[in-house]
């Protein structure tokens, strides 16, 4: 049915292979539609009670805050179109942590705005009172935009951000490694790390005892080069950007002959790709949502305020159904203050914006047809429970994926479809629990112990 | 809601606040039972601790902190603690120590506003001052002068203060027609520039329930009127007294004094004492000590009343005194009216009776239009 990966073993079929599932929970953006009338509050603690308590009754691994640590910006103002504004994820997974008893508690936290002590210690004590329920999804930022929020502003180099998550990862890991058991005396925390290299600089012992898990489960979603050696020496599970099976299979193909070389088994990490799931009835209905989807994500003044972005002036008074803005764009480089733009791709907007006037042009495209087209991809997973399900035992029984993040769409329903529609298909293809077998994050992913 | 009485001698009801940390405030407290490490700062200690706390009529749990625990004992951070509680409880206040000095004042901020949202309007903050050599080495730093550490503390409290107001309460208007979620007009920067820090602001989450957390600091802090409720800590009742007429000139809305306790059970306070200082040695903190019957504190309390809005109990043993706190004195006090235990669903505002501050921005838009 396919081609082998070249350069990668050819996978192994395995068929009593697992699904497992976590929601990455972003809390802010333009995938999240707020506009419907049963639409929850996005910050009530209710809201995420909820969805917890929904995923557990779902067996699912784990819940996952994003993390973004300053207010999205469009032409100087905040950005007023999208979900936006969220909780600390730490804080907020801990009260999570009294009002759940299995669910994975998974927090995105980055390692430039943090010190690796506090940091460390703040998730340590995640996981000890969660009883072994932690996760940490390492991220890194490095625009100086972001920084004006912090003691130190942009002070790190974008060539070394994952330098200096490698190093803030030992760090930590060597702290959660000195929390041996209580030694006679009754002093708990004694063995000093300290680093004093130019990237990190601290003297501090662990302050937590171990959790049943040992320590946080680790996370890694960086695609780079850099985050990809990162997640091969450091992380439990992956939470790839890779959900087409030929490049799920790619990537996990180069991903275990990294892990390869850092010396670890293949069974040390999980990957778990993030993935827009839309459930219907039919086929049919399941494309009429995605459609809508589509539409909504991208609403007229949302696509207005795309182009605004790249354009880097206001172009309110475009009609979004008319043909493109005919006003030459600024020649000043994309501004990061939309979100994540990675620097590579801040630079090069002329161009683009060319290739889009062509195409415009081309096939007559309005400009919420154009955004439409250019700015968001039909979600990977569209169908049935059934079909859904069998796409996703195939790609864990080929091993090209151990499960999904799933990115929701919808409070509550796109998480229902899952647990009620979904869930039943994959325990009736022997691809999913019945019950948690186990009560920590460690133990949900079937890691190896520690 | 009326606001707080500002005058000493305010007759009225005492604001009971309980330290809550680990074991106790006695540096042998926890060392005699055999408990395993994990079980004694673990969930399930902390969840008995602040339920029976709530139960006993509490208006807030107080929980000390710091980024290394003295003589290498377990501590879990206390924001995470205030937090795990926070959906365990429905009406007791909940304020962690965040140190101003070791932290980001801006996810300090963050973190302090989430439990505000968790909690549903009960987060208070400790206002915490670690500067010496190990806590500032924690983070990579270095000790700060008594000057650069007084202008830190108030920075710190301005620019949370300042985050806590940069969503303004009716931001978030999701109107359907326009496709907007929040009026842009109505999240500010703050640009708050302080000695050693600036931050641009503003916070990534929307106004806490509370608007504004409530700010607790000892007095020794020099935080003056920044804070909400100064913590005056004295070795006797005139003391107190003094010290709390000093904070309310300094600005603080509220005045609590620290009160240690170590109590009578079955077996006499003195003798307990005894026994704990055998392991280890309750050194004199200069707060007020009573080690004695539960009729003793409810008599230094009343007359403590006279002069300040409240109290902070700080329990020797957690296990032995709390008890005796919930099950003799604090009905004792309510039995003679010094004491109203928090109603189900309130904020700790509402239990305080602190007002809602409107936002800085709200206040700054009314004046200009």
């Amino acid at each position: 049915m396919t081609e082998p990966v070249p350069g990668a073993a050819v996978p192994e079929y395995d068929p009593n292979a697992q699904v497992h599932l976590g929601v990455f929970f972003t809390g802010v953006g333009s995938q999240l539609i707020w506009t419907q009338p049963d639409s929850p509050s996005h910050t009530s603690v209710d809201t995420f009670l909820a969805v917890a308590r929904l995923l557990e009754r779902g067996l699912f691994d784990a819940f996952f805050l994003g993390e973004g640590l300053r207010v999205r910006e469009g032409l100087g103002r905040v950005f007023d179109l999208d979900v936006a504004g969220r909780p600390d994820a730490i804080t907020q997974l801990s009260a999570l942590a009294g009002a759940t008893s299995r669910i994975g508690l998974v927090a995105t936290q980055n390692t430039t705005y943090n010190y690796p002590a506090d940091l460390a210690r703040r998730l340590a004590s995640l996981d000890l009172l969660s009883r072994g329920r932690a996760g940490w999804n390492i991220v890194t930022t490095d625009n100086a935009w972001t920084g004006a929020n912090f003691r130190h502003g942009g002070w790190l180099e974008h060539e070394r951000r994952y330098e200096r998550a490698t190093a803030f990862v030992a760090a930590a890991k060597e702290l959660w490694s000195g929390a041996g058991s209580r030694p006679a005396g009754g002093v708990d925390c004694v063995r000093w790390v300290e680093r004093d290299t130019d990237l990190v600089r601290l003297r501090a012992t662990a302050t937590v005892p171990p959790s049943p898990q040992g320590r946080p489960v680790l996370f890694q979603a960086g695609d780079s080069d850099g985050g990809r050696e990162l997640a091969a020496a450091h992380a439990d599970v992956v939470f790839s950007a890779n959900t087409d099976y030929e490049k799920a299979r790619a990537y996990a193909a180069d991903l275990r002959s990294r892990l390869a070389r850092y010396g670890r088994p293949a069974e040390a990490v999980r990957i778990l790709p993030g993935a827009v799931v839309v459930v219907g009835e039919t086929t049919r209905e399941a494309e009429e949502k995605a459609r809508w989807l589509r539409e909504e994500q991208v609403s007229p003044p949302q696509a207005i305020a795309f182009l605004e972005h790249y354009w880097g002036r206001d172009l309110s008074d475009y009609d979004p159904d008319g043909p493109l803005p005919d006003v030459e764009p600024s020649d000043t480089e994309l501004d990061p203050s939309r979100g994540t733009i990675a620097i590579e791709n801040r630079t090069g907007k002329l161009a683009q914006i060319q290739k889009w006037r062509d195409l415009a042009a081309e096939r007559n495209l309005s400009i919420v047809e154009l955004v439409r087209a250019v700015s968001s991809r039909r979600p990977p997973f569209v169908g049935t429970a059934g079909q859904i399900a069998d796409e996703w035992t195939h790609y864990v029984r080929t091993r090209a994926a151990d499960g999904f993040n799933i990115v929701p769409h919808l409070l509550p329903s796109s998480l229902t479809d899952i647990v009620d529609k979904v869930v039943p298909e994959l325990q009736e293809r022997g691809a999913y629990r019945t019950a948690y077998e186990g009560t920590t994050l460690r133990e949900h992913l079937a890691l190896p112990p520690l | 809601m009326p606001g707080p009485d500002k005058g000493a001698g305010r007759g009225g009801t005492l604001h009971l606040a309980l330290e809550a940390d680990g074991d106790g405030a006695h540096p042998a407290a926890g060392r005699i039972a055999s408990v395993p490490p994990a079980d004694a700062v673990g969930p399930q200690a902390l969840h008995r601790t602040v339920a029976a706390a709530e139960a006993g009529g509490f208006a807030l749990a107080t929980f000390a902190d710091g980024p290394l625990p003295p003589g290498g004992r377990w501590r879990p951070e206390a924001g995470v603690r205030a937090a795990y509680v926070s959906t365990l409880t429905d009406r007791i206040g909940l304020a962690p120590v965040l140190h101003a000095t070791v932290t980001e004042p801006f996810h300090l901020a963050t973190q302090l506003a989430s439990l505000d949202h968790a909690s549903r309007g009960r987060a208070a903050w400790v206002v915490g001052a670690a500067n010496d050599a190990e806590a500032q080495g924690t983070v990579g730093a270095r000790p700060l002068d008594a000057k650069a550490l007084r202008r830190e503390i108030a920075d710190v409290i301005d620019v949370a203060r300042a985050l806590w107001d940069s969503w303004e309460d009716d931001a978030v208007i999701k109107d359907v027609a326009t496709g907007r979620f929040l009026d842009w007009r109505k999240v500010h920067h703050v640009d708050f520039r302080g000695a050693r820090f600036d931050v641009k602001g503003p916070l990534i989450t929307p106004r806490p329930p509370q608007g504004q957390i409530v700010v607790l600091a000892p007095d020794h802090l020099g935080a003056g009127g920044r804070a909400d409720i100064a913590l005056v800590g004295q070795p006797d009742a005139e003391g107190v007294a003094a010290a709390a007429a000093v904070a309310r000139e300094a600005g603080a809305p509220l005045v609590f004094a620290e009160v240690e306790v170590l109590l009578d059970t079955s077996v006499p306070a003195a003798e307990r004492f005894a026994a704990l200082d055998a392991v280890a040695p309750w050194q004199e903190t200069g707060r007020l000590r009573h080690v004695g019957t539960a009729a003793g504190l409810r008599d230094l309390l009343g007359a403590l009343a006279g002069s300040v809005d409240g109290v902070r109990l700080v329990p020797a043993e957690l296990a032995v005194d709390l008890p005796v706190l919930t099950r003799q004195v604090l009905p004792a006090l309510a039995e003679a009216g010094l004491h109203v235990p928090p109603r189900p669903g309130a904020t700790l505002r509402e239990t305080l009776g602190l007002p809602r501050p409107v936002s800085r921005f709200a206040r700054a838009a009314a004046t200009t239009s």
